[in-house]
């Protein structure tokens, strides 16, 4: 080993090869360009997570769900509450608020929406962790206990959609689901 | 050369005792050693229990045969991800940082009582780990997000596994002081050995984030603390969880640079620019905790920016960086080697038939395609939401830390077994099928899981069909198939895994032994090997038509996949 000359053994003294410049140079901008367009997308785009957030005890939370499900409770021609598979279908104004629990094992309430309506959309849980997943639209949310979370949704197609948990919460996690349905 | 012998200085264990290897000429030490094969055994082991429930997984996933009922389904995924992505990789890692520091660098092992207390320690917090698991109260998956509790005896575990991979994490930090003092090496460290000391800075923050957050959950279900925060938990806890993926990447991005080394006589295209990459993990990886907070409420969007890009995506341009340097180093060595015809002669002639190069090779080229990119995506602010929690998820880091760190480690054992156990590899034929098995397979896992996770999948789920549910939501038929194939792929790489357990431990026992004179390789090692990894200096002249060629295609499909991404998610529902 002795017999190696001595030169220039500190690594950041070494010269740069021009391959290895070039691709750097190529690696940065586009790290730049990833980054400048997150931001940008906040102009540009209809899709950015609200990072609205309110501390909430869970017990209040699920009142006031319950009390939000009652008021626009959907009601037959004989006046009969409508449910949808036993979970009650609340028809909320539109532009206004709507509430969806995540509790072992339901999304609760069915909710009807109107397409291309916003509506201020709350999402907490009553127990644990839960994943607020729309198919077959694709929108994946984390729900936490304690947290509300309150983003501005505006759905832009219309049928039933499947609200799926995916957050592991306990034995039951498989058969928690929700239902949004949306119409014209 | 001084009277005092080596070894004489602050140490007082029993004698210090070296044997040259005869493969490489270079000095191993007797404790290094023994260590060494301590902590790749009980890897080995834990990967064979860990593979084995990741099987029972995958098929339970595929919809015509689920396997298992929903409790052990749940309770197997949650012992899957223990043992692999915690005991296979982090008793393997500590056996890589023992062979960087002390094998690479020809010194004795610091304080080897204490490593030996630390492996103890590491076997312990695994088995009782493992017996929590069984038992089945804490059945809360490996991220054990409260308030879903876990026994007790499941955070004491992990806590006592992470005191003894500390242990060995600071006894390979004493190793670099006593080599350094005792002048075992001349100048700056060698590159693998920088690489591991990148992945040891990177343990230390991560052990300590995971003590920070498991001690407080630990005193909580005993009793002693009335509740955890559960966004303070999930960030603290991916301090942990996403960082000690930073440690793999360092690990195996030295792994790959050391095969290449080993293999092919490979050097570093610039000490300087490898160097630098490896510098950039330690100062931005730590911030990928932010992956895991995308879709959840209470973070700022400026706060989620910054850190998801790891400040600007510098950590990215590390990684894209090691994926010039190594093909770069390879096709410079082979171009060296005399496989100078054409843009790929180098590639084509390459020690295919070598497992440690072919697993080496796909390890590189799938944790590129697969991990890298679909990473950046899973990390962009409002990408997340189109993927979090899905089976994307699993789908990228099965890229990552299967096809990616599993196969590059399992790819150096079969450089370890001779070298350190002086054994060869018993049968040379079945070991060069193994790493295109389980490469395979692990690249069928990784895209599969991804495709169902496109199709809105959801990851730990026991029943995509939701039979039981109150509304029965109907997944498209291609989630169906792309969950077949990924069952499929899980034997494939099963049995790619098996036939690496079964290998491995058959060639420990009985291949054919190297400790006597004239003993071949079954594998040989390139004719520089020893010099290319244990010495300090770059590649002097190249040229790399294939290399920019490969790197091309690469940033082709990074920025395509990247734009596809954006579509899909300008599609959906509007929300802000």
């Amino acid at each position: 080993m002795a017999i190696n000359p001595p030169s220039n053994r500190l690594w950041w003294k070494e010269p740069i090869h021009g391959i290895e410049l070039a691709w750097i140079i190529i690696a940065f901008l586009w790290g730049v360009f990833m980054f400048f367009f997150m931001i940008a997308w906040h102009f540009i785009g209809n899709q950015n997570l609200s990072s609205e957030t309110y501390r909430v005890n869970p017990d209040k939370f699920v009142e006031r769900v319950e009390e939000f499900a009652t008021e626009y409770q959907v009601l037959d021609e004989t006046g009969a509450p409508v449910d949808i598979a036993g979970t009650p279908l609340v028809r909320p104004p539109a532009g206004g608020d709507v509430y969806m629990l995540g509790r072992l094992w339901e999304w609760w309430p069915a909710l009807e929406l109107k397409k291309g309506q916003s509506y201020r959309f709350h999402l907490s849980s009553a127990d644990w962790q839960h994943g607020f997943s729309l198919q077959p639209v694709n929108i994946n949310i984390s729900v936490h206990p304690g947290y509300e979370h309150i983003l501005t949704l505006t759905p832009t197609q219309t049928g039933d959609f499947g609200v799926v948990c995916n957050e592991f919460c306990g034995i039951g996690h498989h058969t928690m689901t929700g239902i949004i349905r949306v119409v014209e | 050369m001084t009277t005092i012998d080596q070894g004489t200085i602050g140490y007082a264990g029993p004698q210090v005792r070296y044997r040259t290897c005869p493969f490489t000429g270079r000095r191993i030490e007797r404790s290094a050693e023994l260590l060494i094969r301590a902590n790749a055994v009980a890897a080995v082991v834990f990967l064979a229990v860990g593979g084995f429930f990741g099987l029972l997984v995958a098929l339970t996933r595929w919809p015509a045969v689920q396997l298992l009922p929903a409790d052990w389904f749940y309770l197997v995924l949650t012992g899957h991800g223990a043992n692999v992505l915690l005991f296979w990789i982090i008793f393997f890692e500590i056996a890589v940082l023992y062979f960087a520091s002390a094998v690479i660098l020809g010194s004795r092992l610091a304080t080897p009582r204490w490593a030996w207390l630390g492996f103890v320690l590491m076997i312990v917090g695994a088995v009782m780990a493992n017996y929590s698991v069984l038992k089945g109260d804490s059945t809360v998956m490996f991220t054990s997000y409260p308030p879903m509790m876990a026994e007790h005896w499941f955070y004491l575990s992990l806590i006592v596994f992470a005191v003894g991979a500390l242990i060995g994490v600071f006894v390979f930090f004493g190793t670099l002081v006593v080599a350094k003092d005792e002048k075992t090496y001349d100048g700056s460290v060698p590159l693998v050995t920088f690489g591991a000391i990148t992945a040891a800075i990177i343990a230390v923050f991560t052990l300590a984030a995971g003590a920070i957050i498991l001690v407080p959950t630990w005193l909580w279900s005993l009793g002693f603390i009335s509740g955890i925060d559960t966004l303070m938990y999930k960030l603290v806890w991916w301090g942990m969880g996403h960082s000690s993926q930073q440690i793999n990447v360092a690990a195996h991005i030295s792994i790959w640079y050391a095969i290449a080394a080993m293999v092919v006589g490979a050097k570093p295209l610039s000490e300087k620019v490898s160097r630098f990459a490896f510098l950039m993990y330690i100062l931005f990886l730590q911030l990928a905790s932010a992956h895991h907070m995308l879709a959840e409420p209470g973070m700022s969007s400026s706060w989620k920016i910054i850190n998801t890009s790891y400040m600007m995506y510098l950590a990215v341009m590390a990684s894209m960086i090691h994926g010039l340097t190594v093909p770069g180093a390879i096709e410079a060595a082979q171009r060296r080697n005399g496989y100078t015809r054409g843009m790929f002669e180098w590639l084509t002639k390459a020690p295919w038939g070598n497992p440690a190069f072919s697993g080496m090779f796909m390890s590189l080229v799938m944790f590129g395609f697969l991990g890298g990119i679909t990473g950046v995506i899973l990390g962009t602010e409002q990408l997340n939401v189109l993927m979090h929690n899905t089976i994307y998820v699993p789908g990228h880091f099965h890229g990552t830390v299967v096809a990616g760190t599993t196969l590059a480690f399992m790819a150096m054992t079969y450089i370890v077994v001779p070298l350190i156990f002086q054994r060869d590899i018993i049968w040379p034929r079945l070991a060069k099928l193994q790493p295109y098995l389980f490469g395979i397979g692990a690249g069928g896992i990784s895209l599969f899981m991804m495709g169902a996770g496109t199709l809105g999948v959801p990851r730990r789920h026991w029943d995509i069909a939701l039979t039981d549910a109150g509304h029965p939501f109907e997944f498209a038929p291609g989630a169906y198939l792309m969950m077949g194939l990924n069952g499929m792929s899980a034997i494939l790489a099963a049995t790619g895994g098996l036939l690496f357990v079964v290998l491995i431990v058959a060639s420990v026992l009985a291949g054919p032994k190297l400790d006597g004179p004239g003993a071949k390789l079954a594998f040989p090692l390139h004719d520089g090997a020893a010099q290319a990894v244990s010495e300090y200096g770059s590649e002097p002249h190249f040229k790399l038509p294939g290399t920019v060629m490969l790197v091309s295609i690469f940033f082709f499909t990074f920025v395509l996949y990247y734009f596809v991404n954006w579509k899909y998610l300008s599609d959906l529902w509007l929300f802000n």
